[in-house]
């Protein structure tokens, strides 16, 4: 028989004893439902706080810093310490050359200074931080006050709450408002005559600039491992550079002589495509002579987390489902035995035993299908419930809201799928059974 | 050509001490013994014995629902006893339609749907399956009566229905357990008359289980006669001869 003949007969079967077989779909359904509810549940989480990393640059970021070469006590003799190579500096040019590597999306260096801010005719000693505009998709400036930067060189700043809070305690009032940071600016010494700069020293010029202040926010973002020591006062990167404040590491570099007439960075970030491609661009940019560093492993370890948590949820979710293919090897024994003498007419009429089998088998089929598409539904709806009542407890505790379940697509057509592969193998013994039934015996059936 | 082929090709049922036998615990039944019978195409045979004859158990395995213990069942040129049961579903499929003594309708397809069964099972395009269907009720006069359900219907009028089904795959034998066994007399002479009158049109070999010897003597060709599973005796009816009378001249 053709499937589509089979398809409609199933249905018209399903259809006859209407109440047994929708207490055996929604059997299924429920089974369904729990399973898609428990991975709905383990893929948000999961979403949750991937994305959370994600944005925040940990896992598709390399921090590079000069190759410093501290010796510890016993480290060697003088003489060894004496032959050791000069530290390649973290300057501008390594950073064009990072720039240039493949897969690489951005560079940018940690820039923060500690200064004075004065506004309203008042100092305020606060840490400056310049935020790359990458960092407007960290998610941190959602829900901020104010907005974020309006280019990558507004003389504009962004004020982290509690600083804010410092300047004056209604916050909204000071959006618009105009701070000036006073800070140290950093200037190479002019080369004397038979001296080459290299190695030379810098003077600290006092400087002013004047920022409107256009947001408030909550956290600073956390931009990579530089990042110790909040900043209280985002200023756009590129301004940040521009300003050539003078930054801890200057003195160092000046001591150890790897200074020049340009700025050395304490640390860049270099970010890359995807985290997959993180591992290879670390090996070229230690081999280019910089010390390198990520955090991909542990985000490997959250995978791995992940992927036992989903496995233990649709384990658990699955339990549900074996329950309901009893229901329905139950439902199509009850039906083989109701139908008895009507196997035995299809097999009068010319049925072959592999259609009778196969009829079975799309009832069971089709109960599946029905009941893998609405225990989805289910599904994503106890999902969306428990969304909704984490975010009522969240919003309760001054905590913003999240989505803590989610149905992709392979969710879904996995589950119906699955459901139907389950209702299939429920069906295997009565659909089989219901095959072998002699014909004449049927017939004979009362 | 040998002799035996001919005569294969000429008849519709060739049997050669067919057996059909069962254990019940330790006792051997012989529903069949022994059977070796010639049916001729075109023939309208009745086989008539009282309950537990075996003439429904024949019948059975001239259907292709049941297998003999021993001997051969020749239909259609082909041994039934040597088939798979793939090619004796196919046999029940497209060489013979059956005709049961509880009209055996399914009670929640209309008529239509009913006649169309078989059709759905022999993969028949469903271009080509209401023109079929209704060809088939034709033949019984049932065309108005499509739409509804075996329960609507009349005792004669389901059992119209059931031989609308069992012609729709335009098989070459129809054969017939008790079709007026659970109809009165009236209704059963119906139906034996429209039998008759679709066997004279279509040139149909019918093989009919009956326990009412008038009524098989009306309308059969032949008589085989059935006790304990043996093939008692076998004659050519009055009305045979009747018919053959009346070609003559």
């Amino acid at each position: 028989m053709k499937l589509r003949d089979m398809t409609e007969l199933a249905v018209r079967n399903l259809r006859e004893a209407i109440l047994r077989n929708s207490l055996t779909t929604l059997g299924v359904a429920v089974g369904v439902a729990s399973l898609v509810a428990m991975l709905s549940l383990g893929v948000g989480l999961q979403q949750l706080a991937t994305s959370r990393l994600s944005k925040s640059g940990l896992f598709d970021s390399i921090f590079v810093t000069p190759k410093t070469n501290l010796r510890g006590p016993g480290a060697g003799p003088p003489a060894t310490r004496a032959a050791a190579p000069k530290a390649r500096p973290l300057n501008e040019e390594a950073r064009e050359e990072l720039t240039k590597l493949p897969n690489v999306i951005e560079v940018y260096p940690q820039i923060r200074f500690f200064t004075e801010v004065r506004f309203d005719g008042k100092p305020y000693a606060t840490m400056v931080a310049g935020m790359p505009e990458s960092s407007k998709a960290s998610g941190s400036f959602d829900g901020m006050q104010g907005n974020f930067f309006s280019s990558t060189t507004a003389d504009e700043a962004i004020l982290q709450t509690e600083f804010a809070k410092e300047l004056n305690a209604q916050t909204v009032s000071l959006i618009g408002k105009e701070l000036v940071l006073r800070y140290a600016e950093r200037q190479a010494l002019a080369a004397q005559p038979g001296e080459s700069n290299e190695g030379g020293g810098f003077s600290v010029v006092p400087q002013e600039k004047h920022l409107r202040i256009i947001g408030v926010v909550d956290t600073e973002p956390a931009s990579g491992f530089g990042g110790f020591g909040s900043g209280r006062l985002l200023i756009p990167l590129l301004v940040a550079e521009t300003l050539r404040a003078a930054q801890v590491n200057d003195l160092r570099d000046v001591l150890r002589g790897t200074s020049g007439d340009k700025p050395a960075y304490v640390s860049l970030t270099v970010r890359v495509k995807s985290p997959s491609l993180v591992d290879a661009t670390e090996a070229k940019i230690k081999n280019m002579g910089f010390g390198a560093f990520s955090l991909l492993d542990a985000s490997k370890s959250l995978r791995i987390f992940f992927s036992v948590f989903d496995l233990l949820l649709g384990i658990f979710g699955s339990l549900a489902l074996a329950v309901a293919t009893l229901g329905i090897v139950n439902t199509l024994v009850m039906a083989i035995l109701e139908r008895r003498r009507e196997i035995g007419v299809l097999k009068a009429l010319g049925a072959a035993d592999s259609d009778v089998k196969q009829l079975f088998f799309v009832e069971a089929g089709v109960m599946g299908l029905a009941g893998g598409a609405l225990g989805v539904f289910f599904g994503w709806l106890i999902g969306q419930a428990l969304t909704l009542g984490t975010n009522i407890y969240l919003k309760r505790q001054d905590l913003p809201g999240v989505q803590i379940s989610a149905v992709p697509w392979w969710l879904i057509g996995g589950a119906i799928g699955f459901a139907v592969l389950v209702s299939l193998m429920a069906g295997l013994y009565p659909a089989s059974r219901a095959a072998k039934l002699n014909p004449v015996d049927a017939l004979r059936y009362e | 050509m040998t002799p035996t082929t001919v005569l294969h090709l000429q008849s519709a049922f060739q049997l050669e001490h067919a057996c059909r036998h069962y254990k019940m615990g330790e006792t051997s039944i012989r529903a069949v013994d022994d059977v070796s019978l010639t049916v001729p195409s075109g023939e309208f045979l009745a086989l008539l014995g009282s309950s537990g004859s075996g003439k429904s158990t024949l019948l059975n395995l001239m259907a292709g629902l049941d297998r003999p213990t021993s001997g051969s069942i020749v239909a259609a040129g082909r041994n039934l006893a040597e088939l798979s049961s793939l090619e004796l579903a196919r046999y029940r499929r497209e060489t013979v339609g059956m005709v049961f003594q509880s009209f055996n309708l399914l009670p929640r397809m209309t008529l239509e749907e009913n006649v169309e069964l078989p059709l759905r099972l022999a993969e028949v395009e469903r271009n080509d399956r209401a023109a079929r269907v209704r060809e088939a009720l034709e033949h019984v006069r049932l065309t108005k009566r499509m739409g509804h359900r075996p329960s609507e219907l009349s005792g004669g009028e389901q059992q119209r229905t059931a031989i609308a089904r069992a012609l729709v795959n335009r098989p070459k034998t129809l054969l017939a357990d008790e079709p007026t066994g659970n109809l009165d007399s009236a209704t059963g002479e119906a139906i034996l008359t429209l039998l008759r009158e679709i066997q004279g049109n279509l040139g149909m070999t019918i093989v009919m289980v009956t326990h009412e010897r008038p009524l098989a003597e009306q309308f059969a060709d032949r008589l085989a006669t059935m006790g304990d599973g043996k093939l008692l005796s076998t004659a050519a009816t009055a009305t045979a001869a009747g018919r053959a009378a009346e070609a003559r001249q």
